[in-house]
């Protein structure tokens, strides 16, 4: 594989002001303080279920950062997977509702204490609901693509899914929709490669030397680029983005990142010493180029640690939905 | 009077031109054919998609995610089960979201036997799409309510099932659409496309108006006071004929249309349920898990003491597939001879 374009450039001066390192950096920390709360959370007794995306901060901070954000098809629409709580944070979403969809309290934002951790789902931002058969979001996106490609702008759709999932015929649906000659959609096809399925490794799923090289039979344009570099993430996110935008054609990008705290609470949610931490990474780069000291990052990271601590004792008070309320909104009324 | 394919396709253009119906689509759906029953000629929102039933379904739930109005194609009902997650999904956005997104889409598929279909063109849907939450289902028995129930389909913000029944989609209606011209030929000069070059043919529409079947409403399509039959779709007109026949022979049937099968009209039949004592359920989905039989248990706990014989049901027979001989598949679904004697044991069964 050619080096990605933009690797390696720690050597320079990063190639992104400061104020927006800063920023990356604090919303990588929130996400994965976030994250480490859920794991506690569910170790603890006070959810049944973690899955979520520590390792994949470094892509999904910058995906949030560089989105449209608004409801409609004016805006960007996100159709996630759930590994994306970095990418809500990004967007300005407050940590508490992951905590209260962990404990599947009443306040659940997200699902009313239906749902799973890292099930988000928010009209408001266009935030389509994520929902647990591995790439069904893929076939979706065509749609809301679709609208928007007809509504005009430069709104776009973005879709992201695992590597494993791209065995379903879910994604190759994606790419047949999206790339039909003269009714191209304007779709960031995103798949966030770890290298895993559950305990299957790549090796043992697929063939091809690049999951972004199945773009290539449908004259999409690609890119398998390095997701465990904020920076290169954020610069390559933008490029494909304005592609996407303006020329209204689908993007089919890989990001190879990590998988920190293995594949969810069913593999035991424990650290993995021996993946590349992109947190950590970036700190190194940010310290050493003296935009922050390590001081200053230890201090944000035990804030939020309060903070979060704070927020799970609040949630755990909190009611659970009541049992009548399975029978609301099986259907939305007209209001 | 038009047919049924005729009033699919006038709700339709009904719904482009007052509904914000967006789009029209599925596999030969759009020009040159529009379908492969013709319910779909001459729509201008009409496209064809590729030969895939998931990017389908998958198609329709994104665009009304993003607000618009999509009315989806799976071109026979034996060829949906392969969406059947996303079907589900549909279902629960809703519910999964705490109410936060809702679907306004319409599925349209054509079900069941009589155009001698073989394994793969004659399946029902009904027992498995009334075992998806979250979707209301209709299935038409004529042309106008053909017509009725997908301009209420289209005006749904919940997504909606619409089933087909295809051995009914030629048959014409003996009620007059609203708008339909009186004379027959033209309204087929009017709105069915030429064969051979049709690059150049527009539709010229009638002057439609607006005429909603009620989702959730059943209707009595005949009164009777002796035993309640309850039907739908391509039993529904056999069953009606039965009851007609059997009055010669002094017996008495109502006979119900549910026309919506999730919300269904349970007040209607059981208003005739307690009136007959009787009743017959009629479908033509295979009759191991069949929602007939959903019907029969809610009649046994409800009115159990009102019942003067025990609640039938007659359906497919459990069998793999619909075999193609004509003698194959008249065993395997009600016929009307089957509906006839089902309805005179049923009326002469005593405690
Ligand atoms: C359709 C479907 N099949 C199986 C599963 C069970 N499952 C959950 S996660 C997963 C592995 C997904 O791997 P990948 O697509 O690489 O995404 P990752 O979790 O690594 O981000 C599987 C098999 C599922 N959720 N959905």
């Amino acid at each position: 594989m050619p080096k990605p374009r933009l690797l390696n450039r720690d050597e320079d001066s990063l190639p992104l002001e400061r104020e927006l390192l800063v920023r990356m950096h604090d919303l990588m920390v929130k996400a994965r303080v976030l994250e480490e709360r859920l794991i506690q959370m569910y170790k603890q007794g006070h959810g049944y279920f973690w899955i979520g995306g520590p390792g994949e901060e470094a892509f999904n901070v910058p995906l949030g950062l560089l989105m449209k954000k608004g409801q409609g098809p004016a805006y960007d629409y996100l159709h996630a997977h759930y590994r994306q709580s970095a990418t809500m944070m990004a967007l300005g979403e407050e940590p508490i509702g992951a905590l209260r969809q962990m404990k599947n309290v009443a306040a659940d934002p997200y699902s009313g204490g239906r749902n799973f951790a890292g099930h988000f789902s928010k009209r408001e931002w266009n935030i389509a609901p994520v929902s647990s058969p591995i790439e069904v979001q893929y076939v979706m996106a065509p749609g809301t693509a679709l609208a928007q490609k007809r509504h005009g702008g430069d709104g776009i759709t973005i879709v992201t899914g695992g590597d494993a999932g791209t065995a379903e015929g879910d994604f190759a649906s994606c790419l047949v929709w999206s790339s039909r000659p003269g009714n191209e959609l304007p779709l960031l096809i995103i798949v966030t490669n770890n290298k895993w399925g559950i305990s299957t490794p790549a090796a043992g799923q697929h063939g091809e030397t690049h999951v972004a090289d199945r773009g290539k039979a449908f004259n999409i344009r690609t890119k398998t680029i390095d997701g465990n570099d904020p920076i290169n993430a954020y610069l390559e996110l933008k490029e494909a983005m304005e592609y996407v935008r303006k020329e209204r054609k689908p993007f089919l990008m890989e990001a190879l990142v990590s998988r920190l705290y293995g594949h969810s609470s069913a593999s035991g949610a424990n650290f993995v010493g021996n993946e590349q931490d992109c947190l950590a990474a970036f700190e190194e780069r940010l310290e050493k180029q003296g935009i922050l000291t390590r001081k200053e990052m230890d201090e944000l990271r035990n804030r939020y640690t309060e903070d979060m601590a704070a927020m799970a004792r609040q949630v755990r008070e909190e009611p659970l939905p009541a049992p009548e309320t399975i029978w609301n909104h099986i259907f939305a009324e007209r209001k | 009077m038009a047919n049924m394919a005729q009033a699919v396709r006038m709700a339709l253009h009904y719904a482009e031109e007052n509904l914000g119906v967006t789009d029209i689509f599925g596999e030969d759906v759009g020009a040159p054919l529009g379908g492969v029953f013709t319910a779909t000629q001459g729509l201008k929102t009409a496209w064809n998609s590729p030969l895939d039933e998931r990017g389908i379904i998958g198609m329709a739930i994104g665009l009304a995610m993003a607000g618009s109005k999509p009315v989806a194609e799976i071109q026979f009902a034996d060829y949906i089960y392969n969406t059947i997650d996303l079907l589900k999904i549909a279902g629960n956005t809703c519910w999964a979201t705490h109410g936060d997104w809702n679907l306004p889409m319409v599925v349209k598929t054509p079900v069941g036997s009589g155009i001698r279909g073989s394994i793969y063109h004659s399946h029902s849907f009904d027992a498995t799409a009334t075992h998806i939450p979250g979707w209301k289902i209709v299935i038409p028995s004529n042309p106008l309510d053909a017509y009725g129930l997908m301009i209420s389909a289209c005006q749904e913000i919940n997504p909606v099932m619409y089933l087909e029944p295809k051995a009914l989609l030629r048959i014409k209606g003996e009620e007059r659409i609203p708008g339909e011209p009186e004379d027959d030929k033209l309204l087929s000069k009017m709105i069915d496309a030429p064969l051979g070059d049709r690059t150049q043919w527009k539709p010229q529409w009638p002057q439609l108006e607006a005429y909603a079947v009620p989702i959730g409403k059943g209707k009595v399509v005949r009164a009777g006071a002796q035993v309640t039959v309850v039907s739908y779709g391509r039993t529904l007109p056999l069953c009606k004929k039965a009851a007609d026949d059997l009055a010669n022979e002094g017996v008495d049937a109502e006979v119900i249309d549910m026309r919506t099968l999730w919300p269904y009209d349970w007040e209607l039949i059981k208003g005739s349920v307690e009136k007959t004592g009787r009743v017959l359920y009629v479908n033509e989905d295979t009759e191991v898990t069949n929602f007939g039989e959903h019907l029969v248990r809610r009649t046994v706990e409800e009115l159990f003491y009102k019942l003067m014989a025990p609640p039938r049901l007659l359906a497919g027979k459990f069998v793999p597939g619909i075999g193609l001989a004509d003698t194959l598949e008249m065993a395997s679904v009600p016929q009307q001879g089957d509906i006839t004697s089902a309805i005179r044991s049923l009326a002469s069964e005593q405690p």
